[in-house]
C-alpha cells in the first residue's frame, strides 16, 4: 500500500502501478495518477511549506489549481527546476524531486517563523509605515533585507533545455472546462458538426465528478459517464479534447489562450515533446463552463495543516483513496461539506462533529447525518485551533456565546460556500451582477460571444445544470451555421441539492485585533487586517487589496477576495455590490516563460537576415555588424591586423585601386506606372520629371513638418519606370510611407509601388580601376566615361545574366553598382573578385564605406540627421525644387523656426591636433572656459580617422555652422578639451574629378 | 565573354521537417507582381491565359502557372516553367504594372498529412478545409515575417516568403512540422 492513509478499494487509482519520488530528501512511494498532494498525504505529510510573511506552518488546503499553501519546488536536473508549483496541480513521476520552499534551515524548524512572534509589528501597510526613518536607510538597509526575504521559490540560474512550442487554432466552439456542463456543452455542440474545442486543467476530464461520487448519468456511475463522454468527443473529427490544458487569458474576438501541459507528469519524457504547447485560440463561440471553487471558513488559526476545503478531502478520499485524518472536524456554513463527511464515514473516518455556523442546515442532508449517527452542532462556529506541525484539536462554541467545548481531532474540513469562476468571463470584458439571494457574483452583461454554464453561472442542481449547457452549446453551435444532428438528451441525477454559504468572517475570526482568521493564506492576510484597512481610511476595494496585499499572491484571491470583500462592506457598513470587486487579470493560473515565447528563442528568437554574398563574405573573413535585422559584412581583417589598421588599408586602396562592397541591404522600390514622375516629385523634393529615362538622380524625402525623413538614389529606367533606393534601414517604412501617401493623398495617380530590395543583389565596384574590373564582363552596355557618365543607369547583361547597372558612387571614387537577380549575386560577385583582387583591389565593409563618404561629405540620414533636420541644415538644400509648387514638406519647410537663423547646420571639423578623433556624440562650445552648464552649440555627428587624408575627420552639427567656417571651437571631454576648426563637408577631391573619371 | 554565372538558391537543398509534414525547399521559378486596375483584368486574363482572380484569398491556375490574389489591384503571378511573365502580360495592350520578383520570393512546400497544422504553430490563419480550401491563398503572418500562403492540395502548402527571411521561415515551419507530430 502507497502510504498509510490509502484506504483499501476507495478512488480510481491502480494499487499495483506505483511511482517513487522524493520530498525534502525523504523518499515516498506514491500512486501512478497521484498529485503531489494526494501522494504526500497518503503518506500522512501534512506540514508542506511555510507562509510569505509570517512564515506559519502550512499545509495543502484544496486539491486544486486554487491552492494557495503547497507550493514546491519540482526538479529534474539543475537546468529544468520549476519553483512555486502547486503540489495540487503537479502530477508525481517516478524519480521526482521536490522540495518545500520558504524556510530554513529546515520546514519543520524554521528560523523565520520569528516573524509569527513578532507579528504585532506586521500588521497590514507595516511595509509603507515602518521603513521610513531615516530615509538613508531605506536604500542601504531595509531595501536589500526585504527583497532578500521576499519571494517564495528560488529560480534557476542554468539556462532551460525544454523546448516549448506553440499552435494557432480555430474553431466555431470553444468550450472551457469538461466537467458535467463542459461535457454536454461540448457534445450538444459537437453533434451539429460544429468544429469543437474543449480543454480542461485536470489530467482527466469530470471537474466535480472527481469527488461527487453519488453523481449517475443516463444510468452510469458520472465519473465513468465523463470519461466515455470525452473518449467519444475525440474520436470525433469535428472536436479537439485536450487535458491539462489551462485557458489562461481571454482576449479581444473570443481570442482565448491556452497552456497545455504536454510532459510535467512524465518519468522521461521524449525529448521530441514540448514541455508544455501554447493553444492561441479564435472561437466564433466560447462556452464558459468553468466551475466554481470551495471557499474555506475564516475564524481564529485556521491555518493550521490538517485544515482543508471539505471538497478537497472529499476528492482526496474518493478519487486518490486517501483519507485525510482519522479523525475529522466538519466547519461549514454550507451543505456541500456534509456529503464530504458522508463519504469519510463510509470509508470508515470517525467525523468528530459537524459544526454548522447555520441554524438550519438542509433538511436533507441533516436527516442523513443523523441517520448515520454524525452529531451536527448547528449555530455554532469554530473559535480556535490548536496544533503547531499539525491540527489537533478544535475548540467551538455556540453563536452567541456559551457552549465552549474543545474537541480533539487529526484534520478539520471546510465549507463557505462556493465562488463560481467568472474568471475568464471577467477578462472577456464581461460586467459581473451580484446575486443577493446565493450571495455570488454571477455573468451579468456579456462583452462577447460567449455563454457561461453550470457552477459558474450560478446554475443550481445537477439536470438544470446539464439542460442549461446542453441548450448553450447547441445554441452557440448553431449561431456558427452548423447544421447537423439532433437534439443531445442526458439524465443526470445526484444524492443531495446543496443550500447556503456565507462570506466574510464566522464569530470565531473574533474582533480582537491579535486573532489569526486568516483569508488569504499565501499573503498571511486575516480578517483583522482588512478592518485595519478600513479603520486607516480605504475604502476603496482596489485600495484595500493594495494594503492588505490581499489577493495578490500567486493564487490571485480564488479563495480569498470574496471573503475579503464581504469584510470590507461589513466594516465600511456597506452592501457589498456597493464595495465592488477587484478587477480579474490573465493568467487564470501562472504560466511559464517558456511557454509564452515558445518558438521565438535561439535562431528563431528574430530573422537573422543575410545577403546572396554572405556565405563568400564569411569565408573570406568579414567581421559582420547587426543593421537591423540584416547582417552586413563590416571590414574584411587580415591575419594579425586590427579592425583600424584593416579599415585604414580598405580605405586606401579603394582610391588608390578599387574595391568591391555588398549594397544588396539597400532598400529599393520600383515605380510604375504613366504618373510615375508625378509621383516622385510629390514624394521628393527634387524635381523627376525632368530626369531622363538612363539617367539618376540623389533624392531628399521630407516627412510633412520638413525634416528629412530618408534619402537615396533614383534612376529612371523608362518613362513610366523608376528604381528608387532607400537606406538600409528606411526601407520598409519608405515605402509605407510612399504607400500611405499614394492611398490617402494621391490615388488618382496611376502609379504603383513594388518593394524590390530582396530582387537585387547589388555589388559596388569603386575606385580608379572599377571600369577596368567590370569592363570584360559587361554585355550590350557601352560604360565609357563618355557614354556612361557619372548618375546613369542601362540595363544589360553580365557574366550573361540581366542587370540593372548604375554609375553612381557613395565614395568619391568612379563607381558602378551592379545590380543583378539575388540568386546570381554570388557567381557575379565571384567573377568581379576574381578581376579585382589580381588588380590589388579589396573587398571592402560598412565601416570602409562610412568613412570613405565622409571624407566626401556625404551625409547619412539617421546619423548626420535626427529627426530635427532640414536639407537646408544639413547641406543638401540644391536638392530641393524651387519650382515646384508641391511635394511633401514643403509647407513646413517655410515654417517660421525652420527658416530662422542659428539653425544647428552641418559641418565639417578638423581637430588643431591631426591624430585626434573626435567621440561622435561628442558636444562642442565656443568657449571652453565658460562656467558649467556651458552653452552648448551642436555635437559631433560622424567621426574617423581618415587614412586618405592623413588626419582625422569629422561632421557636426553646429548652431550658425555654415557662418561659421575657419572659426576654432571647443570640444570637451573629460580629460581635456580638444580645439576644432570648422571647415567645409568636403575632404576629398572637392572638384569632383574621381568620381567624373 | 565571361562565364555564365551560377544560379544560388537561398534555401538550396533544405529538406527537413517530420513524417506528418515535410518541409522542403521549392525549385526557382518565374514570378511577377502584377497591379492592374479592374478595367485591365479582363483583357490581362486573356493575355496570360488564366483568369485572374478578383475574390479575396482564391486563385486561378493553368499549366503550372498560378494567379493568386493579393488585393484589390494585386497579384503573384508564380510559373513553375520559367515562363518570362511580364513580357506575356505585356501582350495585354491595357494599363498595369509589372514587376519581376522571381529572385525576390523563394517558397518552401510543406507536404503532409499534419502540414496545416506544421503552418499553424507560426501563422495565425485559419488553414481549415472550410476556410483554406485547395486553391486558396493569403498573404498572413509567420512568426515575424510576411508570408503568402497557397494551398496546392489537400495536404500540400506552397509558402512563399522574401529570400532573406527564407532560413526563419524553414525554421519555425521545421519545429512546427516536430510538433504536429505528436
Amino acid at each position: 500500500m502507497s502510504g498509510a492513509n490509502r484506504i483499501a478499494g476507495a478512488g480510481r487509482l491502480t494499487p499495483a502501478r506505483t511511482a517513487r519520488f522524493t520530498f525534502d530528501g525523504k523518499s515516498y512511494e506514491a500512486l501512478e495518477g497521484d498529485t503531489v498532494a494526494s501522494a504526500l498525504l497518503a503518506n500522512g505529510v501534512h506540514l508542506v511549506g511555510r507562509s510569505f510573511k509570517y512564515h506559519r506552518p502550512r499545509g495543502i488546503l484544496s486539491a486544486g489549481a486554487e491552492e494557495p499553501n503547497a507550493l514546491i519546488d519540482v526538479e529534474r536536473d539543475a537546468a529544468r527546476k520549476q519553483p512555486n508549483v502547486r503540489a495540487t496541480v503537479q502530477e508525481v513521476f517516478d524519480g521526482a524531486t521536490i522540495s518545500s520552499q520558504n524556510r530554513w534551515p529546515s520546514l519543520a524548524f524554521d528560523v523565520g517563523g520569528i516573524n509569527n512572534l513578532l507579528s504585532p509589528f506586521f500588521a497590514a501597510g507595516f511595509y509603507y509605515k515602518t521603513f521610513m526613518w531615516p530615509k538613508a536607510a531605506w536604500e542601504k538597509f531595509y531595501e536589500p533585507r526585504i527583497r532578500a526575504a521576499a519571494g517564495l521559490g528560488v529560480a534557476p540560474t542554468q539556462a532551460d533545455t525544454d523546448h516549448y512550442t506553440n499552435r494557432f487554432a480555430h474553431c466555431d466552439v470553444l468550450v472551457v472546462g469538461a466537467g458535467v456542463a463542459g461535457l454536454s456543452a461540448a457534445l450538444a455542440a459537437a453533434e451539429t458538426g460544429a468544429r469543437v474545442i474543449l480543454c480542461d486543467e485536470q489530467p482527466e476530464v469530470g471537474g466535480a465528478l472527481h469527488y461527487d461520487k453519488s453523481v449517475k448519468i443516463d444510468g452510469q456511475d458520472g465519473f465513468a459517464w465523463a470519461q466515455a463522454t470525452a473518449a467519444r468527443l475525440a474520436a470525433m473529427d469535428n472536436v479537439t479534447v485536450l487535458t491539462r490544458t489551462t485557458a489562461f487569458g481571454y482576449y479581444a474576438q473570443n481570442f482565448v489562450v491556452l497552456a497545455e501541459r504536454v510532459t510535467e507528469h512524465l518519468a522521461r519524457p521524449d525529448r521530441k515533446l514540448p514541455r508544455e504547447r501554447m493553444w492561441q485560440v479564435r472561437a466564433k463561440r466560447v462556452v464558459l463552463a468553468t466551475g466554481a471553487i470551495e471557499r474555506h471558513m475564516v475564524f481564529a488559526n485556521n491555518d493550521r495543516p490538517g485544515v482543508m476545503l471539505a471538497s478537497a478531502a472529499r476528492t482526496y478520499l474518493n478519487h486518490f483513496g486517501v483519507a485525510v485524518g482519522k479523525k475529522v472536524g466538519v466547519y461549514t456554513a454550507n451543505d456541500s461539506a456534509y456529503e464530504a463527511a458522508f463519504d469519510l464515514h463510509r470509508a470508515g473516518v470517525r467525523i468528530a462533529a459537524i459544526v454548522d455556523n447555520r441554524a438550519k442546515p438542509g433538511e436533507g442532508v441533516l436527516a442523513e447525518a443523523r441517520s448515520l449517527g454524525i452529531e451536527v452542532l448547528t449555530g455554532h462556529s469554530v473559535i480556535d485551533t490548536k496544533g503547531h506541525r499539525r491540527v489537533n484539536s478544535m475548540t467551538i462554541a455556540r453563536n452567541g456565546g456559551g457552549g465552549k467545548r474543545t474537541i480533539a481531532i487529526d484534520a478539520l474540513i471546510m465549507s463557505a460556500g462556493w465562488t463560481p469562476s467568472v474568471h475568464l468571463f471577467s477578462q472577456s470584458r464581461g460586467k459581473v451582477a451580484y446575486n443577493a439571494e446565493t450571495g455570488q457574483f454571477l455573468p451579468g452583461t456579456y462583452a462577447q460571444d460567449c455563454l457561461s454554464v453550470g457552477a459558474c453561472n450560478g446554475t443550481n442542481g445537477l439536470q438544470a445544470t446539464v439542460e442549461e449547457a446542453l441548450a448553450a452549446g447547441e445554441l452557440m453551435a448553431r449561431a456558427t451555421g452548423s447544421k447537423a444532428g439532433g437534439k443531445v438528451e442526458i439524465r443526470a441525477e445526484n444524492a443531495f441539492e446543496w443550500t447556503g454559504g456565507m462570506a466574510g468572517a464566522a464569530e470565531g475570526a473574533g474582533a480582537n485585533d491579535n486573532v489569526k482568521a486568516f483569508i488569504d493564506f499565501q499573503n498571511d492576510v486575516c480578517a483583522k487586517d482588512i478592518r485595519l484597512a478600513v479603520r486607516e481610511g480605504m475604502h476603496s476595494i482596489e485600495h484595500i487589496k493594495r494594503f492588505t496585499t490581499n489577493g495578490m499572491a500567486t493564487d490571485q484571491g480564488k479563495l480569498s477576495n470574496i471573503h475579503g470583500l464581504a469584510i470590507a462592506a461589513e466594516t465600511l457598513g456597506r452592501d457589498i455590490p456597493k464595495v465592488g470587486l477587484t478587477t480579474f487579470r490573465a493568467p487564470y493560473t501562472p504560466v511559464t516563460y517558456g511557454t509564452i515565447i515558445n518558438h521565438s528563442r535561439g535562431e528563431l528568437f528574430d530573422p537573422t537576415r543575410k545577403t546572396p554574398m554572405h556565405a563568400w563574405e564569411e569565408a573570406h573573413g568579414a567581421v559582420f555588424e547587426d543593421v537591423g535585422q540584416w547582417k552586413r559584412a563590416w571590414y574584411y581583417p587580415r591575419a594579425g591586423e586590427t579592425m583600424h589598421e584593416a579599415v585604414s588599408r580598405e580605405c586606401k586602396t579603394v582610391r588608390d585601386v578599387a574595391g568591391v562592397f555588398d549594397a544588396s541591404t539597400l532598400g529599393k522600390i520600383e515605380v510604375v506606372g504613366p504618373d510615375a514622375a508625378e509621383f516622385l516629385n510629390l514624394m521628393y523634393t527634387n524635381a523627376w520629371d525632368t530626369l531622363k529615362p538612363g539617367r539618376c538622380r540623389y533624392g531628399i524625402m521630407l516627412r510633412e513638418d520638413g525634416y528629412v525623413y530618408d534619402d537615396g538614389v533614383v534612376g529612371r529606367i523608362a518613362e513610366d519606370r523608376f528604381h528608387v533606393t532607400t537606406t538600409t534601414g528606411g526601407a520598409p517604412r519608405v515605402m509605407n510611407h510612399m504607400e500611405d501617401y499614394l492611398q490617402t493623398e494621391f490615388p488618382h495617380l496611376k502609379v504603383w509601388l513594388t518593394s524590390t530590395t530582396e530582387q537585387w543583389a547589388v555589388i559596388a565596384v569603386q575606385g580608379p580601376k572599377a571600369r577596368e574590373i567590370i569592363a570584360p564582363l559587361v554585355e550590350g552596355i557601352d560604360i565609357s566615361n563618355e557614354a556612361f557618365p557619372h548618375m546613369s543607369v542601362r540595363e544589360g547583361k553580365i557574366c550573361g545574366v540581366p542587370t540593372r547597372l548604375f554609375r553612381m558612387s557613395f565614395t568619391g571614387e568612379t563607381g558602378f553598382e551592379v545590380n543583378v537577380p539575388a540568386d546570381y549575386g554570388q557567381a557575379v560577385w565571384e567573377a568581379i573578385w576574381a578581376r579585382a583582387e589580381p588588380m590589388g583591389a579589396c573587398a571592402y565593409g560598412t565601416e570602409t564605406m562610412h568613412v570613405l563618404r565622409a571624407e566626401k561629405g556625404y551625409i547619412i540620414v539617421g546619423q548626420d540627421t535626427d529627426g530635427t533636420v532640414t536639407p537646408f541644415d544639413a547641406g543638401v538644400g540644391w536638392a530641393v525644387s524651387k519650382k515646384k509648387t508641391d511635394f511633401v514638406g514643403i509647407r513646413g519647410l517655410k515654417r517660421p523656426d525652420l527658416v530662422a537663423e542659428g539653425r544647428k547646420q552641418l559641418v565639417g571639423l578638423k581637430t588643431k591636433d591631426p591624430t585626434v578623433v573626435l567621440e561622435e556624440g561628442a558636444h562642442i562650445v565656443a568657449d571652453p572656459n565658460q562656467p558649467i552648464p556651458m552653452k552648448m552649440l551642436g555635437h559631433v555627428t560622424s567621426s574617423y580617422w581618415s587614412s586618405n587624408c592623413g588626419h582625422s575627420i569629422a561632421l557636426a552639427l553646429v548652431a550658425g555652422g555654415q557662418a561659421r567656417m575657419g572659426q576654432t571651437l571647443y570640444v570637451p571631454m573629460p580629460d581635456r578639451t580638444i580645439a576644432v576648426e570648422v571647415t567645409d563637408m568636403v575632404f576629398i577631391d572637392k572638384e569632383g574629378a574621381r568620381l567624373n573619371g | 565573354m565571361a562565364e555564365q554565372a551560377l544560379r544560388k538558391a537561398p534555401l538550396g537543398g533544405f529538406n527537413g521537417g517530420s513524417a506528418a509534414a515535410h518541409v522542403s525547399a521549392a525549385a526557382p521559378a518565374t514570378r511577377l507582381s502584377l497591379r492592374a486596375a479592374p478595367d485591365a483584368v479582363a483583357a490581362l486574363s486573356k493575355a496570360l491565359g488564366l483568369d485572374l482572380p478578383t475574390r479575396p484569398k482564391t486563385s486561378a491556375s493553368a499549366k503550372g502557372q498560378h494567379a493568386l490574389w493579393l488585393g484589390p489591384d494585386e497579384w503573384l503571378l508564380i510559373d513553375e516553367q520559367g515562363a518570362d511573365l511580364a513580357a506575356v502580360a505585356a501582350k495585354s495592350g491595357v494599363l498595369h504594372s509589372a514587376v519581376d520578383v522571381s529572385h525576390r520570393n523563394t517558397a518552401i512546400l510543406v507536404a503532409g498529412p499534419k502540414a496545416a497544422q506544421a503552418i499553424a504553430s507560426a501563422s495565425p490563419h485559419d488553414l481549415s478545409a472550410s476556410a483554406f480550401p485547395v486553391g486558396a491563398c493569403a498573404r498572413t503572418v509567420l512568426g515575424k515575417i510576411e508570408v503568402v500562403i497557397y494551398r496546392a492540395g489537400e495536404q500540400e502548402y506552397r509558402v512563399e516568403c522574401w529570400r532573406s527571411f527564407s532560413p526563419y521561415a524553414f525554421g519555425v515551419l521545421a519545429e512546427g512540422a516536430e510538433d504536429a507530430a505528436h
